[in-house]
């Protein structure tokens, strides 16, 4: 072979090739450190967890100062403060979201809302909590109750849903909108028959890191609804209730003599709520996206 | 009584800048009823910004600003209280086939349905018919739940015909529908388009100099924001010519 045949490689190609392979052993290492945390988490919290969970566990009340017997009451109160979270977070956030993307013109106003979006969202949750004990339990006086805790949450997680539904929004093609309204639609009409089915997967994306965020919160509901212990589940938005993140904060911490298993127990049960609702928003989206896309 | 006006459509002095931008300036026109007005020119002649001005779709494009006169059916567009009735009288079709993410029957019938139309007897005949005339039913009767953005490029146009025909336009705005279809489709609508002017009028904005040829009675010539000429098409190609650079541009010296 001489020198000059077009498929020499030439020093310059070598080069490039080793740092070709370089950057993508590089990215490829980062990829699988991001999933070693997971995998560790998972596997740490089933081997030590999963002895301590039966039926019995999720659906007997707690015994003998939280030592023994079960959780359902936090169970069930983690389902009541995430459910009328999202009832009151999702209509108000995709309103919004709607309202600044399709309706809202760039001017101070709508910058000021964007201002306020992003900073809403940089609020720590401690800090949410204060504002709940003062605007919820107080102010409103809803008392320390689920729906207080509720609004509170939902408030922390608005910024997602608002920007999560903004951005799902922003993907629907400008073409679309202006095919649907040259044909004489108003914007409504064409938000509801167009941009909103084409965006609901995007929604949905943020519904699952909302719920993800909501379950997981302790700071914002043990101010404002969420008690350490009860005997009952509750029966209506008025009561307070357990929460299965308090709870993992008590048994981890504020009570004695806590058989060893039990936290894990609790924290599986946790992360067990968060991927099952996970899961749920994944098949429901997965629906969505076989229907169609353009 | 409002008397029966020869033109369609009477534009005056008509000027559109975006922001500082200006991209027309002082357009006046006549289109006559059921006549192809051709208009031709090369890239930002102005010829999108003049059809959006035309169904007023400057109303969602905050920086668009268009003034002089337009007049459609002699009522002047800029003072009409329902642009969604103005928006209904005029159907369009873009560059691009925009097969809206709905099935085939949902893209046509979403214009009736946008008006009231509530009963599938006379939705299912709106929709054959509009395909029918736009020569896309053969094609698709069988599959009229397929998703209408699945359809080839060629059969998504003529799908946005038949979308623009459901409104029962009185005015059709072509804009440079043919970019990104293959010939023989092209020539099948340019028939379809032959047959409706006896039921509308059609204003074509082309970039095939040949098509506008072969289709429009009377073209006019944009260049860099201004209305150049104005002449019957055989006049503009054979003819005498008002300026010369209509000459230059149909022959293809430049642009």
């Amino acid at each position: 072979m001489t020198e000059n045949s077009p498929f020499t490689t030439t020093a310059h190609e070598r080069r490039s090739l080793s740092q070709e392979n370089r950057f993508r052993l590089l990215f490829l290492f980062m990829a699988v450190v991001l999933v070693l945390p997971v995998l560790g988490i998972l596997s740490v919290l089933v081997l030590r967890g999963s002895p301590g969970i039966s039926l019995d566990f999720l659906l007997e009340d707690p015994r003998n100062g939280m030592k023994e017997g079960g959780i359902y009451p936090a169970l069930i109160g983690t389902l009541w403060l995430t459910s009328c979270a999202l009832a009151v977070a999702l209509p108000l956030g995709v309103s919004a979201a709607i309202y600044l993307t399709e309706y809202a013109r760039d001017n101070w106003f709508t910058r000021l809302i964007n201002l306020a979006i992003i900073n809403l969202a940089g609020v720590p949750s401690i800090v949410h909590a204060l504002f709940g004990v003062g605007a919820f339990v107080h102010f409103l006086q809803f008392g320390h109750s689920i729906l207080a805790a509720s609004c509170t949450l939902a408030v922390m997680t608005l910024p997602v849903v608002i920007i999560a539904t903004r951005e799902s929004l922003q993907a629907v093609p400008r073409a679309f909108r202006d095919a649907c309204w040259s044909l004489g639609a108003t914007r409504w009409q064409t938000i509801w028959r167009v941009v909103l089915p084409n965006s609901g997967s995007g929604i949905l994306t943020g519904i699952i890191l909302v719920v993800s965020r909501t379950v997981g919160e302790t700071a914002p509901i043990m101010f404002t609804g969420a008690a350490f212990y009860m005997q009952y589940t509750p029966e209506s938005i008025f009561d307070q209730t357990m929460a299965l993140s308090l709870h993992l904060y008590n048994v981890s911490t504020q009570v004695n003599d806590v058989p060893k298993h039990l936290p894990f127990s609790v924290a599986l049960t946790l992360i067990g709520v968060v991927l099952t609702m996970n899961a749920a928003a994944i098949f429901l989206r997965m629906k969505l996206r076989g229907r169609k896309k353009w | 009584m409002v008397t029966e006006n020869d033109n369609l459509l009477e534009i005056e002095n008509l000027s559109i800048r975006y922001g500082k931008k200006p991209v027309l300036e002082g357009v006046s026109l006549k289109v006559r009823r059921h006549e192809i007005f051709g208009i031709i020119g090369p890239a930002n002649a102005g010829k999108t910004s003049f059809l959006r001005a035309i169904n007023r779709m400057d109303e969602f494009v905050p920086s668009m600003n268009v003034t002089g006169t337009i007049r459609f059916d002699g009522r002047d567009v800029q003072k009409l209280r329902n642009l969604y009735a103005l928006r209904r009288g005029i159907g369009v079709v873009f560059p691009l086939p925009v097969g809206l993410p709905l099935s085939v029957y949902d893209n046509v019938a979403l214009a009736p349905r946008l008006r009231g139309v509530r009963k599938q007897v006379e939705l299912d005949e709106i929709v054959e018919r509009c395909l029918r005339r736009a020569a896309l039913w053969d094609e698709v009767k069988e599959r009229l739940k397929t998703l209408g953005s699945l359809l080839s490029g060629g059969q998504q146009q003529r799908l946005t015909i038949a979308r623009a025909l459901s409104q029962d336009p009185q005015l059709l705005l072509l804009d440079e529908f043919s970019i990104a279809i293959d010939p023989v489709t092209t020539m099948r609508i340019e028939e379809v388009l032959k047959e409706l002017r006896q039921e509308m009028t059609i204003i074509l904005v082309t970039n095939l100099v040949q098509q506008a040829r072969r289709l429009a009675d009377r073209t006019a010539f944009f260049l860099a924001g201004r209305c150049i000429e104005i002449n019957l098409t055989e006049e503009l190609f054979t003819g005498t010519v008002q300026d010369l650079r209509s000459r230059e541009y149909v022959e293809g010296r430049f642009g």
